[in-house]
């Protein structure tokens, strides 16, 4: 189980780094196997920031984030290896997650050198090959191709082939459909899906609404980095209860709707600026929200 | 007829040969009406928005003519094209965060930008001020320095800019995709607005996002690897589109309230095929689940009921 307990991150901004920035306040979630969790939030909300404490990209500044009751932070060197083994992220770019003068399977064989140098190559090219029929893609077709021979979704479903090469148990997919064409991205959407079906946890940051109504089974809303609502999916867009949640769903553009008239107001932007991190209150079973 | 595109062919010149990215497009804008241009990437769409204002180096009309209000544009000649700019076709460009220069206060930067194109800038500053305002921002912006905006407020100041002259149309090139949900919503509202209150006699929103089309657009072009695809009211595109393309599209695209669980999407299977040295016959054929072979033809684009045109040969 990955949990996250009141985790706190502040930045360093300005010249000689002389101001803060609190990016994420107290936020505290837990991400299980065989579930996706989807962490929705606008730009600078602090969305990403969490994706990253978690992949230990950026070093939390308060809180813990634990992985099956270890905390993470405190890892030492050897353990690091052990822990990117089962947990491994996925970007939002994939055409500047690949270099582009090396072949894209190269990720592949960076994989190979620093887990499983003594792997024999028979048994290497079949675990190659079943990590990317995962991910549906035809090997003879992606491997030995340079990254702009690739569309984007392919790209990003190489990313999750190699990190499915680890047998990881959880997935950070920060934004990972958002460069991808309408016609490709349903796709890579279903494969996390099936990935769930194995037991796979997902923590699936995004911005849009739809795609986590789509695909997860929790929702998280991120806002100015303090989680205002947090509950089974279905139940926070059927009976949200922060003012902002509200106002984040009446502005989704749907298909088949119209928006309503007017414009709707923005609520107060000042919550959580006291430093005082608000406290979420259960609603109903399992659906908690600011008050 | 507002805006009248007849078999406009625009191609980019490359080492390797001609890119083949707008090829035979016809239609038309009426007056007031919203043109929303989908399409995904690669398609041609921007090239097609581009080309109707601005030709870079690299770009070249290889056939058609496109008319403004009865009068033929000089398309490819850019420095008579400037007679039209910002005063008859304006643009609204995708990356409104860089479109104002960071080292000169917005007022400035508008004041010298309009004094170049001869309007006194203290003749015109009471009506800025009045759409300013009715964007939701306050006069105030015109004294500080873009930095000090948010992305949305930027968006609308370029937005008033471009349109502060009332050009006949208006191209807004992606203008919502950069921007956060809520701020998506009050920039798409501001274009309706724009047009209700006739600062802008037509326009064309191009954009990727066939949701937001359909909250503002009054019709919808579909473009496919550099053609028409189809064109309709924008209730028909989305409630009952002909063309199996737009078909495939909008039922792969998940809403508030569609599961993975519930109901399984799917994506279309393929890629567009390169515009360098594009198939010939029916661009989808290669994608398409009800391709004959009938399809190795090109597909005209046919007016199959009033005001709902498609290019399919299932369809005729």
């Amino acid at each position: 189980m990955l949990a996250l307990d009141q985790v706190t991150k502040v930045y360093k901004v300005g010249t000689f780094g002389g101001k803060q920035l609190t990016a994420v306040r107290g936020v505290s979630f837990e991400v299980q196997p065989g579930e996706v969790v989807s962490l929705i939030g606008e730009s600078g909300s602090g969305k990403s920031t969490v994706g990253r404490m978690i992949l230990r990209l950026t070093p939390v500044t308060e809180g813990s984030i634990s992985f099956d009751g270890v905390d993470v932070a405190g890892l030492k060197r050897g353990q690091v290896k052990g822990y990117y083994r089962e947990i491994q992220g996925v970007f939002q770019d994939p055409f500047s997650s690949y270099n582009p003068i090396f072949k894209a399977d190269r990720v592949f064989s960076m994989i190979r050198s620093a887990y499983f140098s003594q792997l024999g190559k028979d048994d290497w090219r079949r675990k190659l090959e079943s990590s990317l029929e995962a991910v549906s893609l035809e090997p003879a077709y992606v491997l030995n191709k340079y990254p702009h021979q690739l569309s984007g979704g392919q790209l990003q479903r190489l990313l999750i082939a190699r990190a499915l090469l680890l047998d990881i148990k959880y997935l950070v997919a920060d934004e990972i459909i958002s460069m991808l064409d309408a016609s490709t991205r349903i796709d890579v959407l279903n494969l996390l899906g099936e990935l769930k079906a194995r037991g796979l946890g997902v923590l699936f940051i995004t911005h849009d609404l739809s795609l986590g109504h789509y695909i997860s089974d929790t929702t998280m809303i991120l806002r100015k980095g303090v989680l205002v609502e947090r509950g089974p999916t279905e139940r926070v867009f059927a009976n949200p209860q922060h003012p902002y949640t509200q106002m984040l769903l009446e502005s989704v553009p749907q298909l088949h709707t119209k928006w309503s008239g007017g414009r709707s107001p923005r609520p107060a932007d000042t919550e959580g600026d006291d430093g005082v991190v608000p406290e979420l209150v259960e609603v109903e079973p399992g659906h908690f929200a600011v008050n | 007829m507002s805006v009248k595109v007849d078999n406009l062919r625009v191609y980019y010149r490359t080492m390797r040969g001609d890119v083949q990215a707008v090829d035979g497009v016809s239609f038309s804008i009426a007056d007031g009406e919203i043109m929303g241009l989908a399409g995904e990437s690669g398609c041609g769409k921007s090239t097609l928005g581009k080309s109707l204002i601005r030709m870079d180096a690299r770009m070249r009309r290889i056939d058609g003519r496109v008319e403004l209000d009865d009068q033929e544009l000089p398309l490819d000649d850019t420095r008579a094209m400037n007679k039209h700019r910002f005063k008859q076709i304006s643009l609204v460009p995708q990356y409104a965060m860089s479109a104002l220069t960071p080292t000169r206060k917005v007022g400035k930067l508008m004041e010298e930008l309009l004094e170049s194109r001869g309007v006194r800038f203290a003749t015109i500053r009471p009506e800025l001020e009045r759409r300013l305002t009715l964007v939701g921002l306050s006069p105030k912006v015109l004294g500080m320095y873009p930095i000090e905006l948010s992305g949305g407020m930027k968006q609308r100041t370029v937005m008033v800019l471009s349109t502060l002259l009332n050009p006949a149309l208006l191209i807004a090139d992606e203008i919502t995709s950069a921007l956060d949900v809520s701020t998506q919503k009050a920039v798409a509202e501001t274009l309706v607005e724009f047009r209700d209150r006739g600062y802008v006699k037509s326009m064309m929103v191009i954009t990727h996002d066939l949701a937001i089309l359909y909250q503002v657009a009054d019709s919808i072009l579909v473009m496919y690897a550099g053609k028409l695809a189809e064109k309709a009211p924008a209730e028909v595109i989305i409630r009952s589109p002909l063309h199996p393309y737009t078909q495939l599209l909008i039922s792969s695209l998940p809403e508030v309230g569609v599961t993975y669980e519930e109901q399984k999407l799917t994506g279309i299977p393929g890629r567009p095929p390169a515009l360098l040295d594009p198939p010939t016959g029916c661009r989808f054929r290669d994608r398409c689940p009800f391709a004959f072979d009938k399809c190795v033809e090109e597909p005209p684009f046919l007016e199959v009921e009033p005001g709902h045109h498609v290019a399919c040969w299932k369809v005729f």
